[in-house]
């Protein structure tokens, strides 16, 4: 399942879909990434997620495609929120179910890896005085995380 | 022709989300670059630079992929999103 929505998503929801779904499963892996203060001296309100449309669920499906190709699991789950989120918001949710807790972990790991350097959203923190907010900048260590997967 | 949409603080800083080249038969992405960057002035800091990443119909490219007419192609800053 890959969504990319404005709307908040529950946890314990998306682990009992993953639960449900096959008993030949031994592990679950999730992982959520959540609004930070990246702060210089700011007043931060959140964070605003523009994104791509017609692009986002195409390249969150191929990153998929290929986890799944790579990786003994059965099930992958991907939600990417959008829009303008607070401080402290879930943004991205990565659930995963394998037989074995090494193929679920290094799974999710992959995935994140390649959504952070494939998937087009674009941040911006966003301030109480709104002429100062500001684009996020990409860092050095996601332009090398994908390293370890080549 | 061509579809061509900026994303992130590249649209911002072109003040433009999209556009459309109504004269455009087929090209790279390196090609249509020099042809933005005469746009102006704004447009050639930053489009011709490599910093803007392209896309053609929804799929990301290098600067020799082809464009051909009624496709749709974009340029953005690297992502940021997770």
């Amino acid at each position: 399942m890959i969504s990319v929505q404005e709307a908040d998503f529950n946890l314990n929801t998306q682990y009992q879909m993953l639960r449900a779904k096959d008993n030949t499963d031994g592990a679950i892996v999730t992982f959520i990434g959540l609004v930070r203060d990246f702060n210089q001296g700011h007043d931060v309100t959140g964070l605003f997620l523009e994104h791509y449309p017609a692009m986002t669920a195409k390249s969150l499906e191929k990153i998929s495609d290929r986890a799944k190709e790579r990786f003994k699991v059965n099930q992958l789950d991907i939600i990417h929120r959008v829009g303008q989120l607070a401080l402290g918001d879930q943004i991205v949710y990565v659930g995963v179910s394998s037989p074995h807790r090494e193929e679920a972990f290094a799974c999710a790991q992959f995935v994140m890896d390649y959504l952070k350097k494939e998937a087009p959203f674009w941040k911006k923190e966003t301030r109480k005085k709104q002429q100062q907010d500001v684009w996020i900048e990409t860092n050095q260590k996601d332009k090398e995380a994908l390293k370890k997967w080549q | 022709m061509i579809k061509v949409l900026f994303f992130g603080r590249l649209r911002e800083l072109l003040d433009c989300s999209q556009l459309e080249i109504t004269d455009f038969e087929q090209g790279t992405i390196a090609q249509l670059r020099l042809e933005l960057a005469n746009k102006g002035t704004k447009w050639a800091e930053f489009i011709a630079g490599n910093n803007a990443l392209a896309a053609i119909n929804q799929e990301m490219v290098e600067e020799t992929s082809m464009i051909n007419s009624g496709d749709e192609v974009a340029f953005f800053p690297p992502v940021t999103g997770g």
